[in-house]
C-alpha cells in the first residue's frame, strides 16, 4: 500500500522554484529520508505533504487525501515533528502532551508517550527548564501522541550532539518498528543511513537519485578504487587485480581497496546536478 | 474509531492553557494586568481629594473610566501580542498540524481575553471602592449595563488585536506597537483626561469614530451618578450608540480578522 504519492510537485517564490517537478512514492510502514543541500527544497516538499503549504502544481496524496483540501479527519491521521518551536515554555512536559493528545479521537496516554521519548523523570518539568535534546523528544512525544499512520519530520537532529542524536534515532526506529510510516528530510548523510529504508536526494528542487542507501546512485554496483605505492586503478573486480599485482611482484604494503561511500556519491549527485542546474537556469538567477 | 473531540471540547481546552501559561507568565502578569491599576491607584491619589458640587471626587471619574482602559489591554493588548507570539514561537504551527480548527482556537483566546478581562475589571472596582470611596451600584439594571458593555467591549478589541496583530512583525516589537494607538486613544476618548469636553472638538471627534470613547462612557453611565451625565459630551449618556458604536466595530473586526489571519507569518507562505 502507498502512504504517499506525489506527482509533478511545483512551488515558485518570487518566480523563483523551489520544488521543480518532484516524483515521490513512499510506502506505508516505509521509513523515507529526503536528503538535500539547504536550500534544495526538502523543507518546501515535506510543507506541501504535511499541508502547511500551497503547491502551484502537480498531484499530491498523503493517505490516499490532497493535503491542500484535507480536514481534521486526516489532520487526526498524520503527525509533525515541529524543528523550531519554543512554545508552551511554561507548561510541564505532561501537560502540553496531555493538552495536544485531547484533540486526537483516540489519543495515547501521556505517561506512556513520555515514557516512550525518555522523558519520565522530566514529566513534571516546565518545558523552559529542560535541554535542547529533551525539547526536541518534547516535539516527537507531540507527534506520536495522537497514534499517527504517518509522521513527519524536518531536520529532527540539526544542533544536536553525537549521544543525542544516537538517542533519537533509536526514538525514531520504535516508532517504524511500530509500522508508522516516516518521511524525514536531512543533509547528514549518518542519519540517512542509520534510518531510512529508501531515500531520494534532492538538489535545486529535483531528484537527483533514488534508492536505498547501499544501493544509492548505483553505488553497489560502481568500480572500486585500488590504491598501492603511489598508484591508483579503478576495477570492477578488485579481487582479480590484486592478484595480478601480487603475482608481478608489485609492493602491497601500504594497499587499499575503496568503495564510493554514501558521502562521494551524495557529493557527485549534488555536484552533477548544481551545474546542469546552473546552465539550465542562466540568465534567470543572478 | 472514535469520534473527534468537538470544536467546543478544543476550545475549552485551549482556554484553560492559554490561562495556565498566562498565569506563570510572569512578564505578561505584570505588564498587561498591573499597569491599569497602577495608573488607577497613581491619577487616584493626584486626583482623589478634588471633590466637585455633586460630592464626586476625581479618584472615582477614573476607577469608572479606567474599567475601558483595563478592558483594552488586557483584550486587545493582550491578543495582539498574543498572536505575534503563537505565530513566532510555532504555538500555531504546532496546532495547524493537528486537528485543531481555527474557531477552536480563538474559543480558546476569547475564553482567555474573557477570564483575565473580568478579573482586571474586578482588580480596579476593588481599587475603586477600598481606595477611594467609590459606590457600586445596588440596582439590576446597572449591572445589566455593565455586562452588556463589558461583552461587547471584549468581543470588538478581541477582534481588532486579533487584525492588528497582522500588521506587527515580531513579537518583540509587539508590545511597543501597539501601546502607542491605544494610549493616544486613552487621552483622546477622555479616560485619562477629565471631563472629556476639555478636548478640542477635532479629538473627541477623532476619538468617537473608536470604541475607547463609547466603552468609557458605558462605564461611567454605571458607576457614577446620573447628575454627571452633564459632564458628558452630549449632555447624555447615550447607551443606545455605545451599543451600536462597539456592535459595529465587532462586526468590523470580525470582517478584519477574517480577511487577515494566516496561520503563520508571510514569509512562510
Amino acid at each position: 500500500m502507498t502512504a504517499i504519492e506525489v506527482r509533478g510537485l511545483r512551488k515558485a517564490y518570487g518566480g523563483r522554484d523551489a520544488v521543480a517537478g518532484v516524483d515521490l512514492s513512499v510506502a506505508a510502514g516505509e521509513v523515507f529520508a529526503l536528503l538535500g543541500p539547504n536550500g534544495a527544497g526538502k523543507t518546501t516538499t515535506v510543507e506541501i505533504l504535511e499541508g502547511h503549504r500551497r503547491r502551484d502544481a502537480g498531484d499530491v496524496r498523503v493517505l490516499g487525501i490532497d493535503p491542500g483540501a484535507a480536514g481534521r479527519a486526516w489532520r487526526a491521521r498524520i503527525g509533525i515533528v515541529l524543528q523550531t518551536a519554543t512554545d508552551a515554555a511554561d507548561l510541564t512536559v505532561t501537560e502540553i502532551v496531555r493538552h495536544v493528545g485531547g484533540f486526537y479521537p483516540d489519543p495515547r496516554p501521556a505517561a506512556e508517550v513520555i515514557e516512550m521519548v525518555g522523558l519520565t523523570d522530566k514529566a513534571k518539568s516546565k518545558i523552559r527548564a529542560l535541554s535542547g535534546g529533551q525539547r526536541r523528544r518534547v516535539d516527537v512525544a507531540l507527534g506520536v501522541v495522537g497514534r499517527p499512520e504517518v509522521l513527519f519530520l524536518d531536520e529532527p537532529t540539526t544542533g544536536f550532539d553525537p549521544e543525542a542524536r544516537r538517542q533519537f534515532w533509536d526514538l525514531i526506529r520504535a516508532q517504524a518498528r511500530e509500522g508508522t510510516t516516516i518521511v524525514l528530510t536531512t543533509h547528514y548523510l549518518d542519519e540517512a543511513e542509520a534510518l531510512a529504508d529508501r531515500l531520494a536526494v534532492i538538489s535545486a528542487g529535483r531528484i537527483v537519485a533514488e534508492g536505498s542507501p547501499a544501493s544509492l546512485g548505483g553505488r553497489a554496483t560502481a568500480e572500486a578504487t585500488v590504491r598501492w605505492d603511489g598508484h591508483a586503478e579503478s576495477t570492477a573486480n578488485p579481487a582479480e587485480l590484486i592478484v595480478k599485482l601480487h603475482a608481478e611482484g608489485a609492493d602491497l604494503s601500504r594497499l587499499t581497496v575503496n568503495r564510493p561511500t554514501l558521502e562521494d556519491t551524495y557529493l557527485t549527485l549534488i555536484g552533477e546536478s548544481n551545474r546542469t542546474g546552473e546552465t539550465a537556469q542562466n540568465g534567470e538567477t543572478r | 474509531m472514535t469520534a473527534l473531540p468537538s470544536t467546543l471540547h478544543n476550545g475549552l481546552s485551549r482556554g484553560w492553557v492559554e490561562l495556565l501559561q498566562f498565569v506563570r507568565d510572569k512578564t505578561a502578569m505584570i505588564f498587561t494586568f498591573s499597569f491599569p491599576a497602577l495608573l488607577l491607584v497613581l491619577f487616584g491619589t493626584i486626583f482623589g481629594s478634588d471633590y466637585n458640587e455633586l460630592g464626586i471626587n476625581g479618584a472615582q471619574i477614573f476607577a469608572a473610566s479606567m474599567i475601558a482602559y483595563g478592558i483594552v489591554s488586557t483584550s486587545f493588548i493582550t491578543m495582539g501580542i498574543g498572536l505575534a507570539v503563537d505565530r513566532e514561537d510555532g504555538t500555531l504551527k504546532r496546532l495547524r498540524g493537528t486537528p485543531v480548527t481555527a474557531t477552536a482556537y480563538f474559543i480558546g483566546k476569547w475564553i482567555f481575553v474573557a477570564a483575565i478581562s473580568l478579573l482586571e475589571v474586578a482588580v480596579l472596582l476593588a481599587i475603586g471602592v477600598w481606595g477611594f470611596d467609590m459606590p457600586l451600584p445596588g440596582d439590576a439594571g446597572s449591572w445589566w449595563t455593565f455586562a452588556w458593555i463589558f461583552v461587547l467591549s471584549v468581543i470588538s478589541c478581541t477582534l481588532l488585536g486579533i487584525a492588528a496583530s497582522s500588521l506587527v512583525r515580531n513579537a518583540r516589537t509587539a508590545g511597543a506597537i501597539l501601546n502607542v494607538p491605544v494610549v493616544a486613544l486613552q487621552f483622546l476618548s477622555g479616560i485619562f483626561i477629565n471631563p472629556i469636553t476639555q478636548l478640542p472638538d477635532w479629538m473627541i471627534n477623532l476619538a468617537s469614530v473608536f470604541p475607547v470613547k463609547w466603552i468609557g462612557q458605558g462605564f461611567r453611565s454605571v458607576f457614577l451618578p446620573d447628575a454627571m451625565v452633564r459632564d458628558e459630551v452630549a449632555g447624555a449618556w447615550e447607551l443606545g450608540r455605545v451599543a451600536l458604536v462597539l456592535g459595529a466595530w465587532c462586526v468590523v473586526g470580525l470582517v478584519l480578522c477574517l480577511v487577515t489571519f494566516r496561520w503563520t507569518d508571510r514569509r512562510d507562505r
